[in-house]
């Protein structure tokens, strides 16, 4: 039985699977803050649900991209949960989930994540057989530069995530679908389910190691490295 | 009667700090990872570096407390943590595993204000602390003269009107040019510099206010370095840093002892990342034996943010049964309640 937690955009979700079976689920996209939301959600889906924290076997979390703060939150509170009771913890890219939402289609899968600087976080997946292959890297790109990459696939491709509505017009002109609505939110639960089989197979990450994966850098090592180069290379 | 074991958690600004305290007073472990290192390159905590630090940091830092204090999760009886004031993305991190925790191992949490956390260090080290307690409370972000009634029973007597100490203290260090964090480096320039070689004002403000004002010093310091490099003279370093650093302990001396005598005071406890400076503590201890005024400060490394001093502070919150619950947030400005 694992523990999910989502908290990489402005959506709170948590979820629990048990054996194969997802057992229960929470999503909420409101304007209050994940902090106040996480917990009392978590606390919740378990009495709901008649679990106890204690009976999990692991916890997991979706370690990004998306908002930084939100990463943190996730990973902070999952690794409190995991040191605390001495349980595994797993962590599952964000773009990863979103694009299981959509599993199965024919084509191209292309999740979306709002980056702010008018970017998105991106990667570009495939359906084989019933598993999602990625075909690229995670990437942070403007989406005229996506619109590129997609264009260079010559293939249908099925848009989700975030910043779908906002940039629906850049593809336009190449053979995409946008899910519907309610499939196009990254969710707990794909979060739970691509964790249970990793820890199925022992395929656990370091509590210690276990980062989120941010994509870009901080903005001050950003200025400091274009006014004195790298550190790196000194 | 059975000891209280609280684990505490500190997350407020660049240092990644847990300890375990029992009762409030036998500090078994205290661990602090500072980023110190990190920033300084960038002459500043850089808030959003702060924050991916602690996230590694966190639960390291965590295993070596427990380790170190030789005890397990099920030992501890309860979780403080610090939800304000700080950087509210580095507080997120330690807000969030603190909850985590408290939650898993069914124990209470306890929202610690990180000012309370300063004063309350102040019990870690001290027996016989007598309450009501004048504190001089001296930080980067504070510089309060309080009276403390009882666990988050507070009066504000004075406090600063624009900078605080500390942040005039790193404003003053950065115009002449030192290293981040500017405070210890003035009080080391200092130590060889005549401090009456330059005459920088003192704000007393009005006849018997015990507030403080420290921008009009910054100024005076800033302006007295510009038309020096202006007129091409050397600027003698010491010297600036030993006037400008005696300026701020008159003031800060002055105002705590008006208090201490209005109040009759016999305890004075100085708390704060400034308490650490050896220079003002020598002072105030100076000024305390005159009147046979006991002063109270902790050691430097309970002045700097640690765990210690929030699990103290926690398990005098949870001797009052004021337990946070799951909701708790991290609040960047949280403000301290005082009576009246
Ligand atoms: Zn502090």
């Amino acid at each position: 039985m694992i523990l999910a937690l989502e908290t990489a955009t402005t959506v709170a979700s948590v979820a629990v699977v048990e054996e194969g079976k997802l057992r229960g689920e929470f999503f909420l996209n409101t304007t209050k803050t994940h902090s106040q939301l996480l917990m009392p959600l978590v606390d919740q889906l378990l009495r709901f649900i008649g679990r106890d924290i204690t009976e999990m076997q692991g916890f997991a979390v979706a370690i990004g991209p998306g908002s930084f703060t939100g990463l943190r939150i996730g990973l902070a509170t999952v690794k409190g949960m995991a040191q605390a009771l001495g349980k595994p913890v797993l962590g599952v890219p964000t773009l990863d989930g979103l694009a299981h939402n959509v599993s199965g289609v024919s084509g191209l899968i292309c999740p979306v994540l709002d980056a702010r600087k008018n970017e998105v976080y991106t990667a570009v997946y495939e359906s084989v057989g019933n598993k999602l292959k990625r075909l690229t890297d995670y990437m942070a790109l403007s989406p005229r530069q996506l619109r590129e990459k997609l264009g260079s696939f010559d293939r249908p491709v099925t848009l989700l995530g975030d910043a779908v509505e906002r940039y629906q017009e850049y593809f336009a002109d190449l053979n995409v679908r946008v899910a519907f609505q309610a499939n196009r939110w990254p969710r707990a639960a794909q979060i739970a389910c691509l964790a249970e089989k990793r820890l199925q197979k022992g395929d656990v990450d370091d509590l210690y190691m276990l980062a989120p994966l941010y994509i870009r850098r901080s903005e001050a090592e950003i200025r400091w490295e274009e006014k004195y180069g790298s550190l790196q290379q000194k | 009667m059975v000891e209280k074991l609280i684990l505490g958690i500190e997350t407020s600004c660049d240092e990644t700090s847990a300890a375990v305290v029992a009762d409030g007073r036998k500090i078994r472990s205290n661990i602090i990872s500072s980023q110190i290192d990190t920033h300084r390159r960038f002459g500043g905590v850089v808030p959003e570096i702060a924050s991916r630090k602690h996230v590694e940091n966190i639960a390291a830092v965590i295993q070596r407390a427990l380790e170190e204090a030789n005890v397990t999760w099920h030992d501890l009886d309860a979780i403080a943590v610090t939800h304000g004031p700080g950087l509210v993305g580095a507080l997120l991190v330690g807000v969030s595993a603190a909850k985590a925790m408290a939650y898993s191992l069914k124990i209470p949490l306890l929202g610690i204000h990180h000012l309370m956390g300063h004063i309350y260090a102040v019990f870690l080290e001290h027996d016989a602390v007598q309450l009501p307690l004048l504190c001089l409370v001296v930080s980067g972000g504070h510089t309060s003269l309080i009276l403390l009634e009882g666990y988050g029973q507070m009066r504000l007597l004075g406090q600063t009107r624009d900078d605080a100490a500390g942040e005039a203290f790193d404003k003053v260090a950065r115009a002449l040019g030192l290293p981040y964090p500017g405070g210890p480096e003035i009080e080391k320039l200092a130590k060889e510099g005549d401090s009456a070689a330059v005459e920088f004002p003192r704000a007393w403000l009005e006849e018997g206010s015990l507030d403080f004002s420290f921008s009009g010093l910054k100024s005076a310091v800033l302006n007295y370095l510009h038309r020096a490099r202006q007129k091409g003279e050397e600027i003698n370093k010491h010297d600036v840093a030993a006037s400008f650093q005696q300026a701020v302990i008159d003031v800060l001396v002055g105002k705590t002892f008006a208090a201490v005598d209005k109040l009759g005071a016999r305890q004075l406890a100085v708390a704060g990342g400034v308490a650490a400076n050896g220079t003002l503590k020598t002072a105030l201890v100076r000024e305390a034996e005159r009147r046979g005024v006991r002063v109270l400060t902790p050691s430097p490394v309970y002045c700097t943010d640690n765990g210690a001093m929030i699990a103290c502070a926690g398990y005098y919150a949870l001797q009052e049964g004021r337990v946070a619950s799951l909701d708790l947030n991290a609040v960047p400005n949280l403000p301290l309640h005082f009576l009246d």
